[in-house]
């Protein structure tokens, strides 16, 4: 597993719910089929209002034109990231978009969850708010050995809560991987 | 230091003593159930990870309810229920209940209930975020992702984070106008759509055990929109009596310790508090009726697993005996057991069903319908920029259907009199 994620930050508000992660009407698409999972990177939080969308200015595309890849690879996010339904779309569609790391205040339990046991995205937890201290398009590194996360941009550093627990299951890949490295299946 | 009710029964499924908040544990899982919309990339994660070697590890503790998208011409909707039907019978699975023969049911957390899943002490897993609603049998239940189902599919375990509990005790009578959707949207004002996240509701107080199961499980549906993991009532005399008539199995009851440690405690006199409704377009929106009073309503709802049980249909319909509604109205059953109920019970010799056919709603086949939208031929969808006041649990932008519909929460009773006048109305002003 990589030890230092680097990339640029997309910095979203509080309350980010899964159907603007990821909004229902494009659920029909196969999530194993190579192709089709790709229309999820296209997606991805296209039900992010506008102004709300890449802060602190607002009106960002998290997907340029047609693409179904990001540019921007970490989420820097407010409380409450992923609250909603149980779609593990959410997670899914993030990953499909390039995305590697999110440091959100919080998390809703659920997405939480299929962040980590889906080997999807690392689901940190920032010490303090930081959507007021990055902005969209700064190059942000997160260490996973220290606990870290740097803004490169500016050469503002910041602590992140360990990933404790879940940390084993996020090294092992996902929550299969992690159960054969430990024989329980 | 004494141990609560959601601590003692993860304990007892962890194979452990005792459990602190914080701790990672891994259950033993009791009932796993599933629905169309998660059942099929569950099973194909299922058989992706585990292969040849793919084996469930419990089929009676396998439970299966279409419900979500049923009554449809989507095709990838009906492709849906297709896998699930070829699942079931591919490996003879006992706890499948078929659209479109007599074993179907409708709304999963209802139908959970009905046919005996419900055990207290027990610890049940749902692909569905209100598998919280179960906690009204005083078990342990909570919604998971597919990753996590197939995972148990397989082998009957899961990890889980004890969670901190929070306690919520309503004392006094309920007053004749207020339902247990009242209490709930009160507790969502005051703690918010995040103030339960990671944490345990526990529900507590004369005013809940005076109510009978259906309106208990309206209070730990809605655990979720705190963001809880799950909601919980310990049980007693009515749940031993609704389980008993439905279930032979064995168990056992837990009560939380005196000195159980909480991380907060609230306490409500029932007596003093008032109708609410949830604003659009958050749960926790919270305003009493009395302030909104007389917006102007384009659809009425009453159905859903938080409110289309018999217990609000009843309340309904005591308000729409022998008048008729002023805008469309949709009555939807959860549970097909609740629609046949409709026929049976009556108001002075007329029967619920009646009743609201006489009042001029439409009633619908039982299943989710539009709580969540759903394909654009769902009955009840929201159009437009349409108000509607209804009895479900989200009213998010979008949930109903249209992203510029505006949607009101609120007891059976305020969607009933409101109906009636075509604008949000006290329930009181009609006593
Ligand atoms: S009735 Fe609504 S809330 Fe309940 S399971 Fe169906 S979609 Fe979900």
């Amino acid at each position: 597993m990589e030890k230092i994620i680097k990339g640029k930050a997309f910095v979203l508000g509080d309350n980010i719910d899964t159907d603007q992660i990821i909004p229902a009407e494009h659920l029909v698409y196969s999530l194993s089929d190579p192709e089709e999972s790709k229309m999820y990177g296209k997606f991805a939080l296209s039900g992010v209002p506008l102004i709300k969308s890449g802060l602190p200015d607002g009106s960002k595309a998290f997907i340029a034109g047609d693409n179904t890849e990001s540019e921007f690879s970490i989420i820097i996010a407010g409380s409450n990231f992923g609250c909603g339904s149980s779609r593990e779309h959410a997670p899914f569609a993030l990953e499909k978009a390039g995305v590697k790391a999110i440091a959100a205040e919080s998390y809703a339990r659920i997405f939480y969850r299929n962040a980590v046991d889906g080997g999807f995205v690392i689901p940190y937890e920032s010490t303090k708010k930081l959507i007021d201290k990055i902005k969209t398009g700064d190059e942000v590194e997160i260490n996973l050995n220290t606990n870290h996360l740097k803004n490169i941009t500016t050469g503002e550093e910041f602590n992140l809560n360990p990933l404790g627990d879940v940390l084993p299951i996020i090294e092992a890949g996902n929550i299969f991987e992690y159960a054969r490295i430990n024989e329980m299946i | 230091m004494g141990m609560t009710i959601t601590e003692k029964i993860l304990a007892k499924s962890a194979g452990k003593a005792k459990v602190e908040p914080g701790q990672n544990v891994w259950l033993n899982v009791d009932v796993l159930m599933t629905h169309d919309v998660c059942g099929p990339p569950t099973i194909d994660i299922w058989k992706r990870e585990f292969g040849d070697r793919a084996k469930i590890w419990d089929k009676q503790k396998l439970v299966i309810f279409p419900d979500h998208y049923i009554f449809t011409q989507n095709p990838q909707a009906n492709r849906n229920v297709d896998i699930l039907r070829q699942f079931a019978s591919e490996y003879n699975l006992p706890n499948y209940y078929d659209v479109g023969t007599d074993r179907y049911k409708g709304v999963c957390h209802i139908a959970l209930a009905e046919e005996g899943y419900n055990i207290p002490g027990t610890v049940l897993f749902g692909t569905d975020s209100h598998s919280c609603t179960s906690g009204a049998f005083g078990m342990f239940s909570t919604g998971v992702g597919n990753t996590d189902a197939a995972f148990i599919l397989g082998t009957g375990k899961i990890w889980e984070k004890v969670p901190e509990s929070l306690k919520f005790t309503f004392d006094g009578e309920l007053p004749n106008y207020l339902t247990a959707k009242d209490l709930i949207l009160q507790v969502l004002g005051d703690i918010t759509t995040d103030g339960g996240t990671y944490r345990a509701l526990e529900f507590n107080g004369d005013a809940v055990y005076s109510m009978e199961m259906d309106e208990r499980m309206t209070l730990t549906n809605m655990a979720i929109e705190a963001g809880a993991m799950n909601g919980i009532i310990a049980a007693d005399s009515v749940t031993d009596k609704y389980v008993k008539e439905r279930s032979q199995k064995e168990y056992e009851i837990f009560q939380s310790d005196n000195d159980a440690v909480y991380r907060s405690e609230f306490h409500y006199d029932t007596s003093k508090m008032e109708p609410l409704v949830a604003k659009p377009h958050s749960p926790d929106n919270k305003d009493t009726v009395r302030n909104v009073e007389g917006t102007k309503l384009t659809k009425c709802y009453i159905g859903s697993c938080t409110g289309g049980k018999l217990s609000d249909f009843k309340s309904a319909a005591k308000f729409l005996f022998g008048n008729e509604v002023n805008v469309p109205t949709f009555v939807v059953p959860a549970s097909t057991y609740v629609a046949q109920q409709l026929e049976i019970e009556t108001i002075s010799g007329v029967s619920l069903k009646s009743i609201f056919e006489n009042a001029g709603c439409v009633i619908a086949e039982s299943s989710c319908a539009a709580c969540l939208g759903g394909p654009m031929d769902t009955v009840g969808r929201a159009i437009d920029g349409e108000v509607i006041i209804s009895t479900t649990n989200r009213n998010f932008p979008g949930r109903m259907g249209s992203k510029k519909s505006e949607v009101y929460l609120a007891s059976p009773l305020t969607v009933a009199v409101s109906a009636l006048t075509g604008v949000i109305t006290d329930p009181r002003n009609f006593l």
